[in-house]
């Protein structure tokens, strides 16, 4: 990750618009991402997160509007590793026949030959990325034989192994242990750091505030966008929620 | 039947001269050619049969194999090639199946039921009409004791293919099915994945054809990966579990088929069968009993002190 962003670097997401059958999912998201920051994605189920994802990864097309990553459209961003992708837990089979190191080892698929051979940069790169995690002790297991926690890292490594400038993370501690969340911070922020831009949706509010820069409050549409301490209020959370979530001072 | 009472009479006789018996039958020409082709067919199906079962696709398998029905009989009857209007018809039916899917509020699943049935009887209407040379049972139910010159050539070109491809592919194949999201956030073309994959499955469902005919061809696509799903959980080790117990259940199904007289396709599955539910009970980590064994232990840790 060199330090100088270009001049669209980031997430660039103009006057968005997503409907299924008809029906709006997200309407006219207007969104600007900059390199070295974190910014937290917050809203009800249903109101339009997982949509949202969806468009900044490929899988929905918008009617309207336009999403850039780096500068670039997202099925170009892709195919240079520029954007990671965390998933949440359950869209994940566990049961599935391949170890921790294994699955790592897909983040560098797409900076591989046709062959996906891996090179000597490549396995450092998922020893690094299961050292940061602190899951090498762990990386002949089965993915399955890992706790909640230890699964969540295990993908957070292999998105570290991708060596994306963009992350998206899906609910990244939604069943994990404080240890786990801990260590997910601590990595987010010194991705920051290193200049990364990272999007994290979360219904854990209480985190909000200790690691993100900014926050987006979303209904449908973006109901406030900027910095944690503006925005993140009981004020915005009541017209986000439509009743004022339990939040501990 | 008379050979199997001079087994049982050359009992006492030591055990190499038995296991020679038993393999005698493999000194003739025709054998060793069913085997032969037999054991190339079981290995395809076998590395396909680990993704498949990862997929949960051994429905479309099912689809797959009798939709191209239709497309043996019209390549017999204008002497083209068996396996091309086999693989056309497999094909074609995946295609329609995706596009009744896309363009319709049908679920995948009912697609599946309606396209291969509509396929397998335009198939039955075909051969009824057109019985020339072609003989039904022997698509349906295989004919891997009288295959002929042309369809060994065709069925090794189709093995290699496959094989070929995945060899070249699989890690790509392996990343689709286990998380499509991934695959396509860094930059594979997961569209073109599903396809390949569909295509190699319509190819190892014609090879396979060839040894256990189109009805259960499935089993050849499904239950080798099923196996050694219960015994691994690594898929190197699993695709050669897989190959093992496919390899397995050909030799001795051969075997069995000719002791007792008894369909070729018909014994290999069954063979194949009883691998899986020995397996299923057996299994060191996910049978059965290794599930009873663990639930009857886990609950009681705080009795005693530790070992």
């Amino acid at each position: 990750m060199d330090g100088s962003p270009a001049p669209q670097a980031g997430i660039s997401i103009e006057a968005l618009t997503i409907a299924y059958n008809g029906v709006p999912a997200v309407v006219d998201v207007n969104l600007q991402l900059q390199p070295g920051s974190i910014c937290g994605l917050v809203g009800m189920n249903g109101a339009g997160k997982s949509t949202l994802f969806k468009a900044l990864m490929g899988f929905v097309a918008p009617q309207r509007g336009s999403i850039l990553i780096e500068g670039l459209p997202v099925a170009q961003a892709q195919r240079r590793q520029a954007v990671a992708y965390v998933p949440q837990s359950e869209q994940v089979d566990w049961n599935f026949p391949i170890r921790v190191q294994d699955v790592v080892m897909m983040g560098r698929y797409g900076r591989m030959n046709l062959l996906r051979w891996p090179r000597a940069v490549d396995r450092e790169a998922v020893e690094s990325a299961l050292t940061r995690v602190d899951l090498l002790s762990l990386r002949l297991r089965q993915i399955g034989a890992l706790s909640g926690g230890q699964r969540k890292r295990a993908f957070l490594a292999r998105a570290l192994a991708q060596g994306a400038r963009v992350l998206l993370l899906d609910e990244p501690f939604t069943g994990v242990d404080i240890r786990t969340e801990r260590l997910i911070i601590t990595l987010l922020l010194e991705l920051r750091q290193q200049g990364a831009t990272v999007l994290i949706a979360t219904h854990d509010l209480d985190t909000i505030p200790s690691f993100c820069d900014r926050v987006v409050l979303i209904n449908r549409t973006v109901l406030a966008y900027g910095e944690t301490s503006e925005v993140f209020t009981q004020a915005n959370l009541l017209r986000t929620f439509g009743a004022a979530p339990q939040l501990t001072p | 039947m008379t050979m199997l009472s001079v087994v049982t009479m050359a009992s006492p006789a030591p055990a190499s001269s038995l296991s020679s018996l038993l393999l005698e039958p493999l000194h003739q020409l025709f054998m060793q050619r069913a085997l032969g082709i037999g054991m190339l067919v079981a290995v395809v199906c076998a590395v396909l049969s680990c993704f498949m079962t990862l997929k949960g696709w051994a429905l479309m398998g099912d689809a797959v194999s009798h939709a191209v029905l239709p497309g043996v009989v019209l390549a017999y009857a204008l002497g083209l090639p068996f396996a091309l209007g086999a693989f056309v018809f497999g094909v074609g039916s995946v295609g329609v199946i995706g596009w009744i899917r896309e363009h319709t509020r049908v679920k995948e699943d009912t697609a599946i039921g309606l396209v291969f049935t509509g396929f397998f009887a335009l198939g039955l209407v075909l051969i009824s009409k057109l019985r020339s040379s072609v003989d039904l049972s022997h698509i349906l139910f295989g004919n891997l004791l009288g295959i002929t010159d042309g369809d060994i050539v065709q069925t090794i070109l189709i093995s290699l293919v496959v094989l070929a491809v995945l060899a070249v592919r699989g890690r790509d194949l392996l990343l689709f099915c286990f998380d499509p999201s991934h695959a396509r956030s860094i930059g594979l073309r997961t569209g073109r994945l599903h396809y390949l994959l569909l295509t190699l499955l319509s190819l190892a469902a014609v090879a396979g054809l060839q040894a256990v005919g189109i009805i259960l061809v499935v089993a050849m696509l499904v239950t080798p990966g099923a196996t050694a799903y219960l015994l691994t959980d690594r898929f190197g080790p699993m695709t050669l579990l897989a190959v093992a117990s496919a390899l397995t259940a050909t030799l001795v199904g051969l075997l069995a088929s000719y002791w007792l007289d008894a369909s070729t396709a018909g014994c290999i599955v069954v063979v194949q069968t009883l691998l899986f539910i020995l397996v299923m009970v057996l299994a060191p980590q996910h049978g059965l009993l290794a599930h009873r064994r663990r639930r009857l232990t886990l609950p009681s840790p705080p009795q005693g002190p530790a070992a």
